[in-house]
């Protein structure tokens, strides 16, 4: 069978799970406490600490304790996600342009043979 | 510095990717041809069907491009992607040759409303491509949706891990 390295594992197990996609959706458009994740997502305070415990693994989710509350924010993997998005989007259109620069080539050249022979 | 800067803008024909605001995208790129030609590329389906999915980007192919550029006019494109069709459809809602074309995004239900326009640069062509979204929701799955993989392609890695089990 094919074979992953265990990081990998790591987060795509993390993101096996339904909740825990909705958390680092939800942590993408804004920081949020444990507490706020629990009620949110209608869980027991308990149950969210394990999500995140998962996430926290995987490094898609930080957390850090201020006070008496611990807030959680997308994690160094979670955040590269809109980058690579746009890198990807990028590099999409990027290969279009280029295929697009060769016909324009062609285009003109088309253009000149038709007014030479004109 | 100034001399770098101009040479820069000058040599300028890479493609360049902005998260605009919470509900835009664009993408910029100078062509070495005037607007009128470039123009032709994206509104005569036979020679958009050459470029618009280039075969480097691998594992899709445009099986069929119909496409009438007016105002009020249809498009339809069709993908195949390993054995699967797709289809991409809207509606051009303003059409002015040489100067810009938008059109709908109807496959979806929160599709984005796309600009392109042409403008005339010392004989090149600046185009601007223009995604503007119904929502910063949307544009976020837009980009969730995709690259950032976390549905689909995670739904396809849980289920080659749950497999190997």
């Amino acid at each position: 069978m094919v074979q992953y390295s265990a990081s990998l594992d790591l987060s795509f197990a993390a993101l096996s799970d339904a909740t825990r996609r909705g958390i680092i959706d939800h942590l993408a458009r804004a920081d949020a406490s444990i507490t706020s994740l629990a009620q949110k997502f209608q869980m027991t305070l308990t149950g969210m600490k394990k999500h995140i415990a998962v996430l926290e693994r995987a490094g898609l989710v930080i957390s850090e304790k201020v006070g008496r509350v611990r807030t959680c924010k997308l994690g160094p993997s979670g955040l590269e996600a809109e980058a690579k998005w746009i890198e990807a989007h990028r590099r999409l259109f990027d290969a279009r342009f280029d295929a697009l620069d060769e016909l324009i080539l062609e285009m003109k050249q088309e253009e000149e043979d038709g007014s030479a022979s004109e | 510095m100034d001399q770098q800067a101009n040479s820069g803008a000058v040599a300028h024909n890479r493609t360049a990717v902005e998260r605009k605001s919470e509900r835009e995208l664009v993408v910029t790129r100078i062509f070495d041809a005037p607007p009128s030609m470039v123009f032709r590329a994206w509104s005569e389906a036979e020679l958009f069907r050459r470029w618009w999915m280039p075969r480097s980007v691998a594992g899709v192919s445009l099986l069929s491009c119909d496409m009438d550029v007016r105002t009020g006019g249809k498009y339809r494109l069709e993908f195949g992607m390993g054995g699967d069709t797709m289809a991409f459809y809207g509606k051009y809602l303003d059409v002015v040759p040489n100067e810009r074309i938008v059109w709908t995004n109807d496959e979806g239900e929160e599709g984005a409303v796309t600009t392109v326009t042409f403008e005339a640069r010392d004989g090149k062509t600046l185009l601007t491509f223009h995604e503007l979204y119904p929502s910063k929701e949307a544009l976020d799955e837009a980009m969730t949706g995709s690259a950032a993989g976390l549905p689909e392609q995670l739904d396809q890695l849980e289920e080659m891990l749950s497999n190997r089990e």
